[in-house]
């Protein structure tokens, strides 16, 4: 959940005194001094000293948890509670002499165009799919064209790792070259939830009487008051885990444990040490190509598995002609004008290319900007909500019409283009 | 006291649910060796002191010069002049205080000159950036005490693993897509008359609806079976036509149109995975097969002896089936249904349990060794019957063995060259790069100057490789000039990768879980790709 944006001082730079001591960088600069047969076209080696001086920034929300101390490095008991990009700041400045780590305790959706702009490449280790697809989405909007033709100069490569458990992957995004997070939507299944007629009337599984106590029994016995179900408040868990166990009983199901219930409420996925080293290794190497053009970068996906042996997949991903977040082209939407607008949102967010979670979507009718429906703010969904159950005729809308989309998965709203069908 | 454990359950929470507490057990117990704290081998270490190993030990002589600190996160431009382990041994302590770090200020050759039982006592010995002679003898010793050895070096953008034991037992081996084990071809008592116990036709529509798919192709296969000579469905058509069989089966409703009963979907989804022969898998074939198993003396590890007492069920209780597994897949049902079918398999699984362990009981006895806690047996018993398709032993033959010219794995070698550009070259470099620093006492092109001389130095090295071992290979001129230019560089992040992987490795042999590679990784970091070769 660590995010660096880089620059590497190849060029020149400060040189700190205290920074360097004999054979400092005797490990890299073989690379950098030295042609060889495997680098890179645009390779040229050069003698001068590397100055050293990176200066990297990192975005992260959260905080340290007593259960990021088993891979999580940078952190010790004693930091549980602070902010981990400040920790990590901290450790990395020190430990690494002229190493600039600047810390951001901040969400990344929390900065615009103008901060993400300053960076030669941004490399990410995010938990979550939808964030991915945020920062994929801020790149591509920084990407510049003069008639149509892509500026390189406003490519900023994205260098994106993940893991679960003895899995990973890492992957090499040029915006607006290569294949982007969107692209590959469907290489990321939509999360299964359960049924709510088996959590609620049959369960067969622990899992199910957990749920059950977490979706049903917390919001009607409001046992801790109007306070919401927080996943890391012991407390919580260990009311959830009784409840859960009664309805086991009155089922004959068993297997719920304190750690199962935990793992059920708050999604929790298994990680170790080694395999974040593995990606996060993989991910610092596509750096290191990147910023030296030592070699060629990964083209352009990578997959671990060390469950057996060990075994890495490296593939080219396909760009998507029509993705919704790089082809640049309205994307389609076709429905019969006798289509409700309730079709057109669950489209949206059902079709295995886009996956939006909550889109409000808006048009311009008669000269002025109108919502057409929009779930995040309470006053205007109520307003909007009938507008649902209408017919995309009924509500003026004409074949060719724009619909532009805003949604949590992207920065920017898309556009898409209404297709009447017979 | 319960303080500290409760504190490391939650700081272990995340791996604790990929290997148990009682994998984790095995960890904090276990002594790793490493030799050599360069980049390379703190990572590794930093990867095993996180999870909690029990303790560590590094032996390394070698001074703290500037070329180490600029590679290595535990050493600090501080640790310059001093030794190596100690310096690494400080920075890899305050990881995790549940670790005890040791160091020996000594060369490993000096070691195995002097006090070669010193490595007797460690759960593993990982050796890092060692040359060839010293590997060599390691292996000798280390082989004799039956002390695993992990060999890793980085060298530029390629990393490497040699994984050297002589036999490593897995019964958790966690498949990632491991086939159910319905028994469905030959549903074994209880689950006959559970079968027996339905009468789709007479249920009304909510329980026909909520009846577990394993029910449906169970009744429905009864049928085929009896209009079919006792045949099953076996090809494509067939099974084709067992499906149809079974949609027939869904209700209809007044109009004609079926009822939406998705059980009945489910049942022809799974039909593949229902009409699966129950067979007990080669790879377990092949180990009731094997000396150590039918051989059981005194002297033969209790993993052989389990598994004698396997074979002993299948030939007996198990009529030529392993023990029945106890688990079967969520499926639509409502909870009563599926918990009786649950507890059928669940009920089967606990007696052929207890039936292998009464095996292991008699064979105990049988070799004089008894006094083995009843309690211990069941348990591992149960573990046993659950895995029993998955079991593993894995052999890496020695570095002797790799290295001798009358055991060279040749065909190996060359059948991987017949693409020259496999990662198969990168071994050959480093064998290669290995000779040039046995007759240079040096790496090829550290310096500068170097490179361009050492290229043809490093030629005749792979030359004469090739030639000792009359492999017929050809290798290009530009992984001869590219190992030149690495100038036996050790790339942070490149040990870093090798890190990770080889971690995870000593963690599988500490914990015998998961299945170690066997026995060669070879990690290319230009291209990101990876290879598994067995030399």
């Amino acid at each position: 959940m660590v995010r660096f944006g880089s620059r590497m001082a190849v060029d020149g730079g400060h040189r700190d005194g205290g920074c360097d001591w004999d054979g400092r960088w005797n490990h890299v600069t073989k690379f950098l001094e030295r042609p060889g047969p495997f680098t890179h076209p645009d390779f040229e080696p050069s003698t001068e000293a590397l100055s050293g001086f990176r200066l990297i920034h990192v975005v992260d929300m959260d905080t340290i948890d007593l259960s990021n101390l088993n891979r999580q490095f940078l952190f010790r008991p004693k930091d549980v509670g602070r902010p981990k990009a400040e920790v990590a700041a901290d450790f990395i400045n020190s430990r690494i002499p002229g190493c600039k780590v600047v810390p951001h305790f901040k969400k990344i959706q929390d900065f615009d165009d103008s901060f993400y702009r300053q960076f030669h490449i941004i490399v990410c280790g995010l938990d979550s799919i939808i964030a991915r697809r945020w920062m994929n989405g801020m790149l591509i909007s920084l990407l510049s064209y003069e008639d149509g033709v892509l500026d390189p100069s406003s490519i900023i490569p994205l260098i994106d790792g993940g893991t679960e458990g003895f899995k990973g992957n890492a992957r090499v995004v040029l915006p607006g070259m290569t294949a982007c997070i969107d692209c590959t939507l469907e290489l990321y299944p939509p999360q299964i939830n359960f049924p709510m007629c088996t959590i609620a009337s049959m369960p067969r599984l622990p899992e199910h009487c957990i749920e059950y106590a977490r979706i049903l029994q917390w919001p009607k016995d409001k046992p801790f008051g109007e306070t919401s179900l927080d996943g890391d408040n012991p407390e919580h868990i260990q009311w959830v885990f009784e409840r859960a166990q009664e309805r086991a009983a009155q089922f004959n199901i068993t297997g719920v444990t304190y750690r199962l219930t935990q793992g059920v409420v708050k999604r929790i996925i298994p990680a170790v040490a080694s395999t974040n080293a593995v990606i996060a290794a993989a991910c610092a190497t596509e750096v290191f190509k990147i910023a030296t053009s030592a070699y060629i970068p990964l083209n352009n996906y990578l997959v671990f598995n060390d469950v057996d042996g060990l075994y890495t997949y490296t593939f080219e991903a396909e760009r998507k002609e029509n993705c919704s977040a790089c082809s640049q082209v309205p994307q389609d939407l076709q429905f019969p004008s006798s289509a409700k607008l309730q079709d057109v949102l669950e489209y949206l967010t059902e079709n295995a290319s886009l996956q939006m979670k909550s889109p409000a979507i808006t048009t311009t009718l008669e000269g002025k900007n109108k919502t057409l429906y929009l779930q995040s703010v309470k006053s205007i969904e109520e307003r909007t909500r009938p507008n649902l159950c209408k017919t995309l005729k009924e509500l003026g809308l004409s074949d060719g019409q724009e619909l532009a989309v805003a949604d949590v998965t992207t920065p920017q709203t898309v556009l898409f283009k209404l297709n009447f069908t017979t | 006291m319960a303080a500290t454990k409760a504190s490391k359950e939650q700081k272990y929470d995340r791996q604790l649910r990929l290997w148990g507490d009682h994998g984790q057990e095995s960890l904090e117990s276990a002594h790793v060796c490493l030799i050599n704290a360069t980049a390379t081998g703190t990572e590794i270490l930093k990867n095993l002191v996180l999870p909690g190993i029990g303790a560590f030990t590094i032996v390394d002589g070698h001074t703290v010069s500037g070329e180490d600190v600029g590679n290595n996160f535990f050493l600090s431009n501080n640790s310059i002049g001093k030794n190596r382990a100690q310096a690494a041994t400080e920075l890899l302590q305050e990881l995790n205080s549940d670790v005890s770090g040791n160091f020996v200020e000594e060369s490993p050759n000096k070691l195995l000159d002097n006090n070669p039982e010193f490595f007797n006592r460690f759960t593993i010995v990982i050796g890092v950036q060692l040359p060839e002679s010293t590997c060599l003898r390691l292996d000798s010793v280390l082989w004799s005490a039956s002390v695993p050895f992990l060999v890793c070096k980085s060298y530029g953008l390629i990393g490497y693993m040699r994984l050297v034991v002589q036999e490593h037992s897995v019964i958790e081996s966690h498949p990632d897509n491991a086939l159910e084990d319905l028994r469905l071809n030959q549903p074994f008592a209880e689950l006959k008359n559970h079968i027996q116990s339905y009468d789709l036709d007479s249920m009304d529509k909510k329980d026909h609806s909520h009846t577990p798919w394993i029910i449906i192709v169970a009744k429905h296969l009864e049928r085929w079976l009896s209009e079919h000579n006792l045949q099953p469905p076996k090809n494509y058509k067939e099974k084709e036509a067992f499906r149809q069989f079974i949609r027939e089966g869904i209700r209809k409703k007044e109009n004609g149109v079926p009822e939406d009963e998705e059980n009945f979907e489910e049942a022809i989804k799974n039909v593949n995975t229902a009409l699966n022969p129950t067979k007990i898998p080669s790879t377990v074939e092949d180990l009731f097969n094997s000396e150590e198993c039918n051989d059981v003396t005194s002297q033969t590890p209790s993993f052989w002896v389990m598994l004698r007492a396997v074979k002993e069920f299948a030939l007996n209780e198990g009529n030529g089936s392993l023990p029945v597994r106890g688990t079967i897949p969520d499926m639509i049902a409502d909870s009563q249904k599926f918990i009786n079918l649950q507890n059928v398999y669940r009920e089967k699984a606990m007696q052929d349990a207890a039936a292998v362990s009464k095996h292991v009981e008699c064979l105990l006895q049988s070799i004089g060794k008894v006094g083995y806690s009843t309690y211990i047996a069941n348990r591992r018993c149960r573990c046993l019957g659950k895995n029993s398709s998955f079991l593993r032993v894995v052999r890496c033959r020695s570095l002797a063995e790799e290295y001798s010219v009358d055991t060279v794995n040749k065909d190996e070698i060359t059948s991987s060259m017949d693409n020259p550009d496999s990662e198969m070259v990168f071994y050959l470099m480093l064998r290669s790069v290995d000779r040039f620093y046995q007759q240079h006492s040096r790496y090829p092109g550290v310096y500068n100057y170097q490179v361009e001389d050492d290229i043809s130095k490093l030629k005749l090295c792979v030359n004469s490789l090739l030639q000792e071992y009359s492999l017929n290979v050809n290798i290009k001129d530009d992984y001869i000039h590219e190992f030149c230019r690495y100038g036996a560089a050790e790339p942070h992040t490149v040990a870093a990768f090798l890190g990770g992987s080889a971690a995870q490795e000593a963690i599988k042999i500490i914990s015998h879980q998961f299945v170690p590679f066997n026995n060669t990784f070879i990690y290319n970091a230009m291209s990101q790709t990876s290879a598994t070769l067995q030399l």
